[in-house]
């Protein structure tokens, strides 16, 4: 006999929950050979603003988290994505990369995601301070998290490029408003997956999919995002500057026309997660 | 089986005044939150929302300095160049009310409105609650906040119920008088609409009301909204008197906000849409509405923080 074909519904997350738009609208996503594999949210700026309003909610928490926690968590992750690598390297095959270069990609991906849980606790020893000052006082400089971060990820490396992103902000106590590659939106929908199980608290990694035209001026505007961190074009950047510049945000933009290799070891830095804090710079008198 | 538990004097009320179809309630109400209103009309909504606030503070832990930027934030809600109308009342407990008057000056256009008669429970002798009634009203108040003897109510003693909302009609000389019902301790949509009718009969036009304390788990819904406006809405029909309705605690969105204006619109009409009739009691609503109210002028979403304090956060 044979079995009704189980098809999946692919979906956006947002707030630990699996979600469709609050448009309905989906598009329609090819695998390489053309043939149709399923229906993607096409996200709207007011799933973004949900997405955001998710993510102030989770925020404080996971700030609150204590460094080594939140190394654990980000670790946890990595097994998560281990545990189903075929998965994943199915979900990116599908764009057309081959076999063995979708199993590098998720094998970059968990060992970016295991960089940064090395990180969390190890970070504000790089970038804070104890300033040398003239005066009977400490003088430390010492990091916060801004609170939620967009993350625009650019069309190749849909899941390597996505996570080289996010990981580093999460890894100082943002949270993350991230909008998928438009093409390849299927690993991160599946990440999406992977993040429910892993212990990072729902809202703190959103998982928005769709258009970028429609969404790239909602997050230049969105004046709860504190920055946004990915790749752009000239015209989304021009977009993105503007409404930075009203909304007092920090920008920190790749190149499309420049081409990024995610898989460098360049690709992951400490001062990629400097880019998603603030500075405090505190006196404190020394006393007898 | 509501119906065998019922005292013979509920059942002849029911009788009297009609009851409610749950389900019908339930399914109108669900059409409330599919209407799309947007650009003009959803600014107007906003802002006649705004003008309904009952800004409200009922805590343990009030303090004049707390009620004084309470009534700041509702003399001037936001920057005066968006347009936004001021609040209609601060709702206060009656220790606070003088508080409330010295800060809002004699002439303000501002309300004060106080709750009274041993809220939330109202289990005091009628003797105190007339007491503290009086005086709010020595003291400043425009308008006093009262809960129903919801004992007595489900005891089936309605002249009780009756005598003391009359006690304290009295009571309130030229103050504004809103009945809260405590829906959520009425059990059913029934005894909403029974308390309604008792409540209405004994009150004067222009008095309102009033879903609940807000100090209960379940608080206005549009559900037990709509079984008061069209209870409202019967009782005007058959007696010309108009009576005016709070739904209070628990509407926290402008998105919620905006529903229940839409309820009123399309049950009572335009005749209630306006503070004289309607009011919401409320706390974290109106940092929402003028929240909302900038992203239509802005077109860009807002932080919370960019607005002051939000009133329950004091």
């Amino acid at each position: 006999m044979s079995r009704l074909p189980i098809t999946k519904t692919p979906k956006a997350y947002v707030g630990g929950a699996f979600i469709r738009s609050e448009s309905a609208r989906v598009y329609p996503l090819k695998d390489a050979a053309g043939n149709f594999f399923g229906n993607i949210p096409q996200c709207t700026r007011k799933d973004l603003r949900n997405a955001v309003e998710a993510a102030a909610k989770a925020g404080p928490g996971w700030a609150k988290r204590t460094a080594y926690n939140r190394g654990q968590i980000l670790y946890r992750l990595g097994e998560m994505l281990e545990a189903r690598a075929a998965e994943l390297a199915d979900a990116i095959a599908l764009g057309g990369a081959a076999k063995a270069a979708a199993a590098r990609e998720v094998a970059a991906t968990v060992d970016r995601l295991v960089y940064y849980a090395g990180w969390t606790d190890k970070y504000e020893q790089v970038l804070g301070n104890v300033n040398p000052v003239a005066a009977p006082y400490f003088n430390f400089t010492v990091t916060e998290p801004m609170g939620i971060v967009g993350v625009l990820a650019p069309e190749e490396a849909p899941l390597l490029a996505l996570v080289s992103l996010i990981a580093p902000a999460i890894t100082s106590g943002n949270s993350v408003v991230a909008l998928a590659s438009t093409a390849q939106p299927y690993p991160a929908i599946l990440l999406g997956e992977m993040l429910a199980t892993s212990d990072l608290p729902g809202g703190v990694v959103n998982l928005l999919t769709g258009f970028r035209q429609e969404l790239v001026p909602t997050f230049a505007t969105h004046t709860h995002l504190r920055a946004v961190s990915g790749v752009a074009n000239a015209d989304e950047r021009r977009v993105l500057a503007l409404g930075a510049a009203d909304s007092i945000k920090r920008l920190h933009l790749l190149k499309t026309e420049e081409a990024t290799d995610w898989f460098d070891d360049a690709a992951q830095s400490v001062y990629a997660v400097r880019a998603t804090v603030e500075f405090k710079t505190t006196w404190h008198p020394i006393g007898s | 089986m509501l119906a065998r538990s019922h005292p013979a004097a509920l059942r002849r009320l029911f009788d009297e005044v009609g009851t409610v179809d749950c389900v019908g309630v339930e399914a109108r109400v669900a059409k409330y939150t599919t209407r799309s209103i947007k650009k003009a009309s959803k600014l107007w909504g906003l802002k006649t929302a705004v003008s309904m606030v009952d800004l409200t503070t009922l805590e343990g832990k009030d303090t004049p300095g707390k009620v004084a930027s309470l009534c700041r934030k509702a003399l001037q809600p936001h920057d005066p160049a968006l347009g936004v109308p001021q609040v209609a009342a601060v709702c206060v407990y009656p220790a606070m009310v003088r508080h409330a008057r010295k800060a809002l000056g004699r002439d303000a256009t501002v309300r004060i409105a106080s709750v009274a008669t041993a809220f939330p429970s109202g289990q005091a002798p009628l003797k105190t609650r007339l007491g503290e009634v009086k005086a709010a009203v020595a003291d400043g108040a425009d308008e006093i906040d009262m809960v129903i003897n919801r004992g007595a109510f489900l005891a089936g003693e309605f002249g009780e119920m009756q005598d003391e909302i009359r006690a304290v009609v009295a009571a309130c000389g030229r103050a504004t008088l809103k009945v809260i019902l405590e829906v959520s301790e009425l059990e059913t949509y029934d005894n909403i609409r029974a308390a309604s009718f008792l409540a209405m009969r004994v009150i004067r036009e222009g008095d309102f009301i009033k879903t609940s304390t807000g100090k209960t788990s379940l608080n206005a819904t549009l559900g037990n909204n709509q079984v008061m406006i069209e209870a409202i809405r019967d009782h005007y029909l058959d007696t010309g008197i108009s009576i005016a309705m709070k739904p209070a605690g628990g509407i926290r969105t402008a998105k919620q906000a905006l529903q229940f204006l839409i309820a009123i619109k399309e049950t009572l009409g335009d005749a209630w849409l306006t503070n004289t009739r309607y009011r919401f009691g409320a706390s974290a609503l109106l940092n929402d509405l003028i929240r909302q109210i900038e992203k239509e002028k802005t077109g860009a979403y807002q932080a919370p923080y960019y607005f002051s304090e939000a009133t329950e956060s004091y």
